[in-house]
């Protein structure tokens, strides 16, 4: 390796105007936001929303939380997955948790397939914030997916006791179909993180 | 067979938990990553073309203008993005964030009692050409005190944030200018192992400075570089 990685340093406090402008109300364009699926997006739609806590238990209402998912079919829109994906769908969502009343992450998507066959769906997640000098990856399973879930090589590996915090919740609403994900950053139920 | 990206070298990196940055103690995770073999999921990652970039997205000298030209050092940065590898990464996302020349950011919650410039925003963007070439016009941030200790000041810089080919070469970080007397006392700069600070650290650059505009700076980015074992399926 000829060439040294250039080191992280934490996103800050004032990421807002520069990473998620739209969402917080600043006159710049946003790459992308929590509105994940589109009127011609394909699968079943889903809220995904949660908050982010600290050691301390306090609820983190300055954390950037970025999603990258596969299509309902499981695939990715990206040139190093060959079979294409549901057209319009980036797969690419961005929240800041700094203007939900409750400080949640809110992400209106689609439930995305199976990648392969031997995995059960998932959510990639990078978990940013002021106080985090590197980003963080993690991921999101679904709690109604148990079989798959058991059989998922990562999950599976994951040691047992740990597992519940990558599994989301799913509650029927007025409004939709909701998965719940808490991050908790330390203590008892520290969610686990990936060293991808 | 898809290639698959080196691992992250946390030889370089700040650790999760840095005492003398105090945010970190409640918010850095305390048990190790686990390791994950990269499959599919890792080595895709958002597509973000040129249609990103619109107008004046790359030179914040221009792009917040209401009546006038902003205040401050007019500057140049770029540079390429590479992988670790040494290869150019084209198409890479680059976003950018600062305070202006006072130390003041736009964001609502920045309460330091410094103006604001109505005609600079400090918010900007670009992608990398072919070569992996990039560059920003905009102004020298200043500095700015922040609470994490007593007298605590961040040195001037600039956030980036970066995306490369894949989820697993995200990159945000900030960059800081040479011979800042800041640099010595800041625990988020001194977080970085010793061996790696100065790769965070613009170089300035008399071939890069505009004449009779703005001075240049250099600043090349490390991505995680393309390596071509097998991919987990």
């Amino acid at each position: 390796m000829a060439l040294r990685q250039t080191p992280s340093q934490t996103v800050g406090p004032y990421f807002a105007y520069g990473l998620t402008p739209r969402q917080y109300g600043y006159d710049l364009a946003s790459i992308a936001d929590g509105t994940m699926a589109r009127a011609d997006t394909g699968g079943e739609r889903i809220r995904v929303e949660g908050r982010v806590f600290d050691g301390a238990g306090a609820v983190v209402g300055d954390a950037m939380i970025e999603l990258w998912q596969a299509d309902s079919l499981g695939r990715y829109a990206h040139p190093a997955d060959p079979r294409g994906s549901n057209a319009g769908f980036t797969g690419f969502g961005r929240f800041g948790t700094g203007t939900d009343p409750q400080q949640r992450f809110v992400f209106d998507t689609i439930k995305p397939g199976r990648v392969s066959a031997g995995e059960a769906p998932y959510l990639n997640v990078i978990v940013f914030m002021r106080g985090l000098l590197a980003h963080v990856y993690t991921r999101l399973y679904f709690d109604d997916e148990a079989a798959a879930n058991a059989a998922d090589p990562v999950l599976s590996g994951v040691p047992a006791e740990r597992r519940d915090t990558l599994v989301a919740r799913r509650e029927t609403t007025q409004t939709g179909i909701v998965y719940r994900f808490d991050i908790r950053m330390q203590g008892d139920r520290e969610t686990v993180f990936f060293d991808v | 067979m898809t290639e698959t990206y080196g691992a992250r070298d946390w030889s370089s990196q700040p650790p999760l938990i840095h005492p003398d940055y105090k945010s970190t103690l409640l918010r850095g995770p305390t048990k190790k990553p686990l390791p994950l073999k990269q499959s599919l999921s890792e080595v895709t990652g958002p597509v973000h073309g040129a249609e990103c970039v619109t107008g004046h997205d790359a030179d914040l000298t221009r792009n917040g203008r209401r009546n006038g030209e902003p205040l401050g050092e007019r500057i140049v940065v770029g540079g390429r993005v590479l992988g670790d590898d040494g290869r150019p990464v084209p198409n890479a996302l680059i976003e950018i964030w600062q305070s202006n020349a006072a130390g003041r950011y736009v964001h609502g919650a920045d309460q330091h009692d410094a103006p604001l410039d109505p005609n600079f925003f400090g918010g900007g963007r670009c992608v990398t050409d072919a070569d992996g070439r990039y560059a920003f016009r905009t102004i020298k941030p200043g500095a700015y005190p922040w609470p994490n200790h007593h007298n605590g000041w961040r040195p001037a810089h600039i956030h980036f944030s970066l995306f490369g080919p894949s989820f697993a070469t995200r990159l945000v970080t900030q960059i800081y200018f040479p011979g800042d007397p800041l640099l010595a006392l800041d625990p988020i700069f001194l977080g970085v192992p010793a061996d790696c600070r100065d790769l965070l650290v613009a170089k300035f650059s008399i071939d890069r400075t505009e004449p009779a505009f703005a001075l240049g700076y250099d600043f090349d980015f490390v991505l995680r570089g393309r390596h071509a074992t097998p991919m987990e399926s």
